[in-house]
């Protein structure tokens, strides 16, 4: 995974609730083998009507969504993660993002950057009303801001997760740090306990 | 102070304490991993792009649900990229020596009916699959829950999983449960009641007379749906019904070591004196069958009601979803729920695929016959339960009342594999999503009990078996 620090750039507004992985990509896509070639797949229902956000050409290039609460419900699929990132997004901002899609996107590099409900409006807002507004979201001082639209505002990232994604780390590797206590942890393991096969 | 079952699963499989910094993720023993073709083929190559092995494959397990034609299963797959899709599986199995039960196998099915009917579902484990409904096998008193692609390598690499300790919430069912209402009405009540953000967070466990007086399979039903409810796990307690459950099932410790299981499973319940971070108490009395009218599991209502003006919500975000919703479902608000016709039901999926659904379901339709007009089909869970229904004549009686009986895999509940809906079909659905296109494109689905499907399928609107009488 490439280090996270800061992302700079436009955002589009998704003005929609409970945006379940279905919707981020549908499982006509998920039959694909490989990890790459989703972003075409990303909204595929939605984007058939012509005033759906993404189809709107001021939004072109933005690398951020902002989206309302309670985004990546439902499926596990990490490919909802794969197609926003191969779309080119590299944070989405939500008032509530689901267990699963969370950690699956901070496995990739793509940032939830979670934020109060009054921030994650006034956001949405502004993005609305202006598509070429700059948006920071800063990993590093986990705030995310709008200067030419006064917001500025924290946003939650637990500090291990952010220094992961600072870093770039691969979470096998470090976990294999614990190779000695991931074995003494095997012996003690009760005899009872199923296997799959005999 | 005393602990939950929760926290009693959580610490007995602390590979390490993750105190190095806030917020650095416990390492968490896996004591077993299931696996299914749709997500898991990246996390295979990225073992091999890196050069690792599978640490145990003998605590893994594959099977076959999500693509497989519920037809002509003894024929290669029509589909050549859901051809592909199981034929990667059954190589990576094969490279990395994982137990396989594929298509056509007498253990086939799909994942979460599979892993307890095997008995290699047991209360104090912990279960993991790439798949949000892993929830499902809670109802042993494990902690079970989904994860993404990257989780299922490092798992395979590792056996071992970081994850972040989540909060606890009890959600107390109490009473008895008012005719014709079943572990399905309950799950949809409570997700109803709590929205699909009300468990993000949290591992919740279901307490209460009301889920103690439930079998094992309505226990799986109430688990499965817990990540509806946006939780992270959703568990039960393990008791006498749990352990007879699982007595003598192929998986199941057998003799001394069942003795020496049974007395250490006996003191996985919550303590007395543990406390949860959140509760909720609901009266048995008060749920009633329900039928889903939007476009997420919360979006639930009983079948006595009519569907809800958007304007009665009074949180803006829930009013403008409402209005998507019924524009996607094309219902106008006022419609009483008995009133809306349905063009299909499908009875099956990792909820309500089980031999008790099916027995419920064959109650209701015996002697009866599906409405003209209106497909109908049940979807065994497994080719087990498939088996044992047919052993009690079951698949008769669906078929004569005008069903569809079919081999076992996910089907219509998401529509990988041919048993989709065409856009604007109605659906009455026992399977955990009506989200926009789940069941097929431009598909409108409804959450409903395998009574309530049953019943709906002979009347060809929303019924319950007692309307029928
Ligand atoms: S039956 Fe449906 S919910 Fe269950 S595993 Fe299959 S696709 Fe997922």
């Amino acid at each position: 995974m490439e280090p996270v620090r800061v992302i700079t750039g436009t955002a589009v507004p998704l003005r929609a609730s409970d945006v379940d992985t279905d919707q981020i990509i549908s499982s006509d896509w998920l039959k694909k083998v490989e990890r790459t070639g989703f972003g075409e797949g990303l909204f595929e229902a939605w984007r058939e009507s012509s005033d759906f956000v993404l189809n709107q050409s001021r939004y072109d290039g933005a690398t951020i969504l902002v989206a309302g609460p309670n985004f990546g419900t439902g499926s596990s699929r990490e490919h909802a993660v794969w197609a926003l990132m191969d779309y080119g997004f590299r944070a989405v901002v939500s008032p509530r993002f689901a267990d699963i899609f969370r950690n699956n996107a901070t496995k990739n590099g793509l940032v939830p950057v979670q934020v109060d409900g009054p921030t994650g409006a006034a956001l949405l807002d502004a993005v609305e009303a202006d598509p070429s507004l700059e948006v920071v979201v800063d990993v590093e001082t986990r705030v995310v801001s709008a200067p030419a639209a006064g917001i500025e505002a924290p946003f939650t990232l637990d500090d291990a997760v952010a220094h992961r994604l600072l870093n770039g780390l691969d979470d096998i590797s470090l976990t294999l740090t614990h190779d000695a206590a991931i074995g003494a942890f095997e012996l003690a393991r009760p005899s009872y306990l199923p296997t799959t096969r005999d | 102070m005393g602990m939950t079952l929760a926290e009693k699963v959580w610490n007995r499989h602390l590979v390490a304490l993750g105190e190095q910094a806030p917020g650095e993720p416990d390492l968490l023993y896996v004591d077993l991993h299931l696996i299914h073709e749709v997500t898991s083929p990246q996390a295979f190559d990225g073992l091999r792009m890196s050069g690792r092995s599978v640490r145990h494959p003998e605590l893994t397990l594959a099977t076959m649900d999500h693509n497989v034609p519920t037809t002509d299963i003894d024929r290669p797959i029509a589909d050549p990229v859901s051809a592909r899709q199981v034929a990667v599986l059954a190589r990576n199995c094969e490279e990395f020596d994982i137990p396989l039960y594929a298509m056509g196998d007498a253990n086939q099915g799909i994942v979460h009916v599979i892993g307890p009917q095997l008995g290699l579902s047991q209360p104090g484990m912990t279960i993991v699959c790439g798949d949000s409904h892993t929830s499902t096998h809670g109802a042993f008193g494990a902690l079970a829950f989904g994860i993404g692609t990257s989780e299922i390598e490092h798992v395979l690499a590792t056996q071992t999983l970081p994850q972040q300790r989540p909060g606890t919430m009890a959600i107390t069912v109490d009473g008895d449960l008012p005719a014709g209402v079943t572990a399905k009405d309950v799950i949809l009540g409570i997700i109803a009641r709590i929205g699909t953000g009300g468990g993000v967070g949290s591992i919740v466990e279901y307490r209460g007379s009301t889920i103690r007086a439930l079998s094992m399979e309505g226990r799986m039903t109430v688990c499965n749906m817990s990540i509806e409810a946006g939780a992270r796990a959703g568990m039960i307690a393990p008791d006498d019904t749990t352990f007879a459950w699982i007595e003598g099932r192929a998986r199941a410790p057998k003799g001394a070591a069942w003795e020496a299981a049974l007395d250490d499973w006996r003191t996985l319940p919550t303590d007395p004196d543990a406390s949860f971070d959140k509760e909720l108490v609901i009266e048995a009395a008060s749920l009633t069958p329900y039928v889903s009218w939007g476009t997420n599991p919360a979006q639930t209502i009983s079948i006595d009601d009519a569907v809800p003006e958007p304007a009665a919500f009074d949180d803006p975000t829930q009013r403008e979803a409402a209005e998507r919703a019924l524009r996607y479902m094309g219902l106008r608000a006022g419609t009483p729920i008995r009133d809306i016709d349905v063009d299909t039901v499908f009875i099956g999926s990792c909820t309500n695929g089980r031999l008790e659904d099916l027995r419920g379901a064959a109650e209701v339709v015996q002697g009866r016959t599906v409405r003209e007009g209106l497909r109908a089909l049940v979807v065994p869970g497994s080719m087990q339960v498939k088996a044992d229904a047919e052993a009690e004549g079951l698949d008769a009686v669906f078929t004569e009342a005008g069903f569809e009986w079919r081999s076992a895999g996910c089907s219509m509940c998401l529509g990988m594999n041919p048993d989709v809906l065409s856009p604007g079909e109605r659906c009455a659905s026992t399977s955990n999503r009506n989200f926009e296109g789940r069941q097929g494109k431009g598909g409108r689905t409804h959450l409903v009990s395998p009574a309530v499907a049953a019943a709906t399928a002979i009347a060809g609107h929303f019924t319950t078996p007692a309307d029928l009488a």
